[in-house]
């Protein structure tokens, strides 16, 4: 237990532990949704620490991983070809396209900023009004508001110059395929706190009576997703399968009802394919007909078709719990964060850099 | 890039003809600009948990400060600073 003093309270993170041995009694696959949450269980060691019986499958919940190739390759091509501003988040700088990255491409002489906040690509539009400015704006549920709202200050401003490149997915429609592949035999979830932040509970009281799972609303740090999977196990030993809100300190049953205004006021719910998995039916947001002008898809309407991934990658079977990151023939070889073969390996929530970095299998 | 990570309001300006709220919010040593839209009853004092600018849930002060200290832990502040720098590395944060 050797990362056990880092945390909050190591002698309740004991407590759970034993809890949870205590209660299990059978076989359990569990999937946290949250890449953030598998990090969590990677590096503080916890997945070592389970009971054996307790099995984490890690889930889809990386935006930067699901994001498909022709986005990347559009936004690519933009700062490229269109001499736009493009801006993101730092996560997306290293993913690879079809046949380069973000980073490359700024080497290549590409306008590319690294940003914290897309509310700041609204005041680069402003202060250059000559240049067209672009956001690649990836993520959940939890930053669809700050998305949503770029488009929004930049409506107020009457700025002609900002458009947002939109690959927003969401948590619900990807348990429910979750639960639909033959190949996966999960027993419960974890969903992700910061998205219930914004988009609450509700919509997980179907998905519980259709699929009769436990899914457990849980926090990130260490000592929630302990707790988070002590609550599923003992729902599934006692057979129940119920929505249970471990994260309830910040999570509100009905979310943040002001972002989701903000969200449905920009966005509204669309098809999307996810990267290495399939087109999942209205699993993400796109740009409403009110504010076409902000949206880059149809701006500049390039015809970029979805290309094949790197063969030797098999980021598709990990996003999909299918097989671990250490199952994958180019873990550590071929595939490191520096050179990453395949999206899982360079962000910040991806299962394969989680893996590289703390599990211990990759001497540094 | 998903985490969401508390800092308090330092203070609040009205923008867009006063239609808007934005604070100055305070993580640790850095300041960073963040959107109240969300959050209206949001004020000066408070702890709020901020994501890519957009403060989206009050939190208590204590509770802010462990999840700030866990986030920090983890090496996960980097959102807010030297974003120009950001390059993923073969080893650990905490091992560099
Ligand atoms: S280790 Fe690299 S090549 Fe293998 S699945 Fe992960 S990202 Fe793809």
């Amino acid at each position: 237990m050797k990362f056990l003093s880092e945390y909050r309270d190591p002698v309740l993170a004991k407590e759970y532990l034993k809890e949870i041995e205590k209660t299990v009694t059978q076989k359990w696959s569990i999937m946290e949704v949250c890449g953030g949450q598998t990090h969590t269980l990677v590096k503080n060691g916890i997945i070592d620490m389970l009971p054996k019986e307790v099995e984490m499958i890690h889930g889809p919940g990386c935006p930067v991983c699901v994001t498909p190739l022709h986005l990347i390759d559009k936004a690519i091509y933009l700062a490229l070809e269109k001499s736009v501003i493009l801006c993101s988040f730092g996560d997306m700088l290293r993913v690879p396209g079809s046949e380069k990255s973000l980073l490359e491409a700024k080497a290549e002489g590409g306008d590319i900023r690294i940003l914290y906040s897309p509310l700041e690509a609204v005041t680069i539009a402003e202060q250059n009004p000559d240049k067209e400015v672009v956001f690649f704006a990836v993520g959940f549920e939890t930053t669809a508001p700050a998305n949503a709202l770029s488009v929004l200050h930049a409506y107020r401003k009457k700025l002609k110059n900002y458009s947002i490149l939109a690959s927003h997915v969401l948590v619900p429609p990807a348990i429910e395929n979750v639960m639909e592949d033959p190949d996966s035999n999960i027993h419960g979830f974890l969903a992700a706190g910061h998205v219930c932040t914004i988009m609450g509970n509700f919509e997980y009281y179907p998905l519980v009576e259709k699929y009769n799972v436990p899914i457990v609303v849980t926090g990130f740090e260490p000592l929630d997703v302990l707790q988070g999977i002590l609550m599923v196990v003992k729902q599934l030993e006692e057979g129940k399968a119920e929505v249970e809100n471990q994260y309830s300190r910040i999570v509100r049953e009905e979310g943040n009802e002001e972002a989701q205004k903000v969200i449905f006021e920009v966005f509204e719910v669309t098809d999307r394919l996810w990267r290495g998995m399939e087109v999942i039916p209205m699993s993400g947001y796109k740009v409403k007909e009110k504010y076409k002008e902000f949206d880059a898809a149809l701006k500049y309407d390039v015809q970029i078709e979805e290309a094949e991934e790197n063969q030797d990658c098999i980021a598709g079977e990990i996003m999909k719990g299918i097989k671990k990151p250490f199952e994958c023939p180019e873990f550590g070889k071929k595939c490191k964060p520096t050179n990453p073969l395949g999206a899982p390996m360079v962000s910040s929530e991806g299962a394969c850099a989680a893996y590289f970095h703390y599990s211990g299998l990759i001497e540094t | 890039m998903c985490l969401a990570i508390p800092g308090k309001i330092e203070s609040i300006e009205l923008q867009y003809d006063g239609r808007v709220r934005m604070a100055k919010v305070l993580f640790g040593g850095i300041v960073k600009e963040a959107s109240l839209e969300m959050l209206p009853d949001a004020d000066i004092g408070d702890y709020v948990l901020v994501h890519v600018g957009v403060a989206i849930s009050k939190v208590d002060e204590e509770e802010a400060k462990k999840t700030f200290k866990y986030i920090k832990e983890i090496g996960e502040l980097g959102d807010l600073v030297d974003t120009e720098d950001y390059l993923p590395k073969d080893v650990p944060p905490e091992k560099k």
